[in-house]
This record gives structure tokens, sequence and C-alpha cells, in this order.
């Protein structure tokens, strides 16, 4: 069969363009698959919690190792946190006149969105990583492999306690960075910007509601848990080599950032009408 | 003892074990052998329940690791394994004595004073007691791949599997494990598997020899038979040479 000279000029287009289409294709597919695999991993976690036995030594340690080594550098990013929020709210509230809510602006601020916000990205810079590459460490060195051939299940024994003490942990650490934050902006208020102590305290207590704590200790939760499932998941499918590590590290560190802050809007937007 | 009956396994298109069939008899050890690639790793994780054969059965002591659909089912099966990782496999958070103690503790969920007596034993009949403090990475990797077979022996047993025992190890070290396997294969009687391309070193630990090639058993005998071959596939492994019918990867 012959080609026109117009056929004949069309082709390489036609070959780019369906290239370009099979590359769509090919992403689409293995998107699905990856957003699946992450949802079985989920899947088999959840369950290992809920089954017995639930190693509670290794939930503590894991507990220490997530939480009780962030709380330092929690507690000092929580202080210059809450230092900066009262120099920015009493300037901001100056412009009005209504310098007096500054402990209400920094203590709201700190409570529902900032304190779980920076804590939980804290944690995932620290502990997050960290738990990637152990995880992926040990899966290339066999050692995920040992424990199978020992009867030992390696999601109950490696995933589930790094899990929990995520959720646990977060909300914990979160507590401190609020608790820290609200004295930072205290001191920086009273002693710098020369605000009454007795004004500061009385309407920080009277602006905050219970539901401003619920807000931010269901955020707090929920962002332990994206924390604990993105971390665990990446470690568990890391590649092989130093090359498969540094990529699981990073994409455990990358993809929890942008879940907690993609999942902060949508938590904002929902808890803003429920506890109205 | 272990029965592999027909089994295939690829990899996407890459097939690595064709219709494979081997028996291992209880009490003895049998090598496999082979080139890079041949399939033996694969094979020792198909009998460990780690994968999960294309095609056919695998028996390991009376239950059927191809039947086994859960995690559980296959845990069930693993109590009768031990196994001596390439690399040992320590768990490196670990000391010595807790790698020791770990299948006792976690999988025979045993308390830590009824471990103790165990490990001990070990640790002094593989000459280790002075290690027992040290983490896997203070310690070589001869002494590593004594702990590794400690631990694999910690719960006794039946069979035992050896992925490349000597794999990195200097002729004195790699006789000593060599040593070691004899000796506690003699003293427990376990069922051994071992997977080594260390020819014709390994022989001395083999009581049956399978030489593994592009998927599938190229010749199976005792180590003799092996030595007194003129198969060349065969020779030409055993002696090491560039030119033959295999092929270098």
């Amino acid at each position: 069969m012959s080609h026109t000279a117009g056929e004949e000029a069309l082709e390489p287009l036609m070959g780019r363009a369906l290239g370009q289409i099979e590359r769509l294709g090919a992403w689409v597919i293995g998107s699905i698959q990856y957003w699946g695999k992450a949802w079985i991993f989920l899947w088999y976690l959840l369950k290992g919690v809920v089954t017995p036995p639930l190693r509670l030594r290794l939930v503590f340690e894991q507990i220490a190792q997530i939480g009780f080594h962030s709380t330092f550098v929690v507690a000092l990013i929580g202080i210059f946190t809450g230092a900066v929020l009262a120099v920015q709210g009493e300037y901001t509230l100056s412009k009005f006149g209504a310098t007096a809510f500054t402990g209400p602006a920094v203590a709201l601020s700190l409570i529902r969105e900032l304190g779980p916000v920076l804590t939980a990205l804290m944690v995932i810079g620290r502990a997050g990583s960290a738990i990637t590459a152990e995880l992926g460490i040990m899966k290339i060195t066999e050692q995920v492999d040992a424990l199978r051939s020992m009867a030992v299940d390696p999601m109950k024994y490696l995933m589930v306690p790094r899990f929990i003490a995520g959720c646990i942990a977060v909300p914990l650490l979160t507590a401190i960075f609020i608790a820290v934050g609200i004295f930072g902006g205290y001191i920086v208020a009273v002693s710098v910007l020369g605000l009454s102590s007795g004004t500061f305290v009385s309407q920080m207590v009277s602006a905050v509601g219970t539901v401003d704590v619920y807000s931010g200790f269901i955020k707090a939760c929920v962002f332990g848990f994206i924390f604990g499932w993105v971390s665990c998941f990446k470690g568990h499918t890391c590649g092989f080599g130093a090359i498969g590590v540094n990529k699981a590290t990073t994409q455990s560190v990358v993809t929890s950032s942008v879940c907690i802050l993609v999942t902060d809007y949508f938590l904002t937007s929902i808890l803003t009408r429920v506890f109205l | 003892m272990i029965s592999v009956r027909g089994v295939s396994k690829s990899f996407g298109s890459q097939v690595v074990l064709r219709r494979l069939s081997l028996e291992v008899e209880e009490g003895k050890t049998t090598t496999i052998v082979g080139p890079s690639g041949a399939g033996k790793s694969v094979l020792l994780k198909l009998i460990m329940g780690i994968l999960q054969p294309d095609e056919g059965e695998i028996d390991v002591c009376g239950y059927s690791v191809t039947d086994a659909s859960s995690e559980a089912d296959r845990n069930a099966i693993r109590e009768n394994l031990g196994v001596l990782f390439q690399s040992a496999a320590l768990f490196d958070s670990l000391t010595v004595y807790e790698n020791v103690a770990f299948p006792l503790t976690e999988c025979k969920m045993l308390h830590r004073d009824e471990a103790h007596e165990r490990v001990i034993e070990l640790l002094e009949s593989l000459s280790l007691v002075k290690y027992a403090r040290k983490l896997p990475q203070e310690i070589s990797i001869g002494i590593r791949k004594r702990v590794g077979l400690a631990r694999a022996l910690a719960v006794e047993p039946k069979v035992l599997l050896f992925d490349e025992p000597n794999t990195g190890l200097d002729p004195l070290v790699g006789q000593e494990v060599y040593d070691l396997i004899a000796e506690s294969q003699q003293s427990q009687g376990f069922t051994g598997v071992v997977i080594s391309h260390e020819l014709p070193e390994v022989f001395q630990v083999s009581d049956r020899v399978v030489m593994l090639l592009r998927g599938n058993i190229v010749m199976e005998g005792t180590p003799e038979d092996f030595q007194n071959t003129d198969n060349p596939e065969v020779v030409q492994f055993l002696h090491g040479r560039v030119d033959g019918p295999i092929r270098i990867q």
C-alpha cells in the first residue's frame, strides 16, 4: 500500500502523540497501583493494631524514640514560634488599637493551627525519615526476611509499634509545643512589648474554648496517623541499595509533609463548621 | 523432608525456575550449586514461603507451603525452619546475646530467664561468649556468621537452610564455618539445605548435591558423582572455566 506525502509527514507526529499517551497511561496506572498498595498496607497495619499480641515494650520504645527524643527540638521551636506570634500579633493588633488581644491571638494560633502542623512537620523531619531509613535498611540487609524465617510477622513486630507510637507521640508533642509556645509568647508580650500580664492571661482564658482544644487535638491525632502510615509504608516499599534508601527517605518526608498540609486545610474547614 | 514438585517462578519476563522437582532427604544435607542467577536463592525463598511459586507444590516437614493461605499458616511451617542468611542478617540494633535469644523470646515466646540457659549453651558451644554484649557492626563477618548459626540453631529446627554460608569469608574462616555446620548437623541431626557456589569445598558438608542451571536441574548425585562426572556443564562449573557450554551472565 502506498502512502501519500501528507501521510508520511504525519507519521512521526502520530508516533510522538502515541508515545505521550502511552507515558500518560503508564503514569496513571503506576499512580493507581501505588495508592492501591498504600491503602492495602494501611489495612494490614490497622489489622495488626487490633490483632493480639500487641508488643507493648516495642510501642514504649518507639514512643521514647519518636516522642521523648524529639521533646527538646519541639520545645525549642515552640518557644520561638510563640515569641514571633506575640511580636507579629502585637504589631498587627496595634493598627486597630487592640493589643489587649495579643494573648488570644497567640494561643488560638498555636492551639488551632501552628501547634499541630509545626509539631507534625518537625517530627516528620526528625523521626519520619529515620523510621523509613531504618525499615528500608532492614529490608535490604535481609533482616526483614530473617524475621519472617523465624515466624515473626514484620508488620506486627516492626510497623505496628512505630505506627501506634506515632499516633500517641505526635499529640503529646503538640501539647508540649502549645504550652511552651504560649509561655514564649507571654514572656515576649509582657517583658519586651510591655503588655499587662493580667490582660494577656485573662483575655486568653476567656477567648480560648474547649472546642479549640478539641480541634487542635483532633488535628494532632490525624497528623500522627499520617506520619506513622507514610513513614512505615515508605520503609516497607524501599528500593535496593543506598539510592533506594535515599529515595525512600526523601519521598517519606515530602509525601508526609504534603499530605499533612493538604489534610490540614480540609480538617480546618470541617472542624470550623462542626465546632462553630 | 522437603519436596519440591514441578515448581516454576518468573519475575516479569525473566523465567527463574522451570518446572523444578527436588526431594531433600530427612537428616541429610543437600547442597544446591549453580552459577549466579541460576535460581538458587529464589528456591530457598520459595521453601521459606517468602515467595510464592507460579505453579507447582512445595512441602516442608509434611506441610504444604504452597497451600498455606495466610501468614499465620506459613509461620506455623516456618517454626520448623532455621536459616543462616548470606550476610547473617543479624538485627543491628540488638547485641549478639539478644540476637541469639530473639527466636526464643519472640517466636517461642519464652520468658527471658527461660531462654537464658539455652542462649548461654549456644554461645559457649560456638565460642561466642566474649562477644555477647557486642553489636553486629562491632564484630567481623566470620563471627557474625557464627552468631547467625547460633540464632538459627536456637529453636532446634528440623530443617536448617544455609544461603551461601561462605561468601565473603577468607579460606580459614570459611573452613571454620563448614566445620561448625558439620558439627552442629551431627549433634542436632537437622536436615540441611546449603546454597553455594563454592566448589569443591562445599562437598565436605554435603550428602547429596544438586546443580541448577537456567532454572532447572542439570545433575543430581553424591559429591563423588560430581567429581567423577564428564557432564560438560558440571565440569566447566566445577573447574571454573570461562570457555564451555555455560555462558557467563
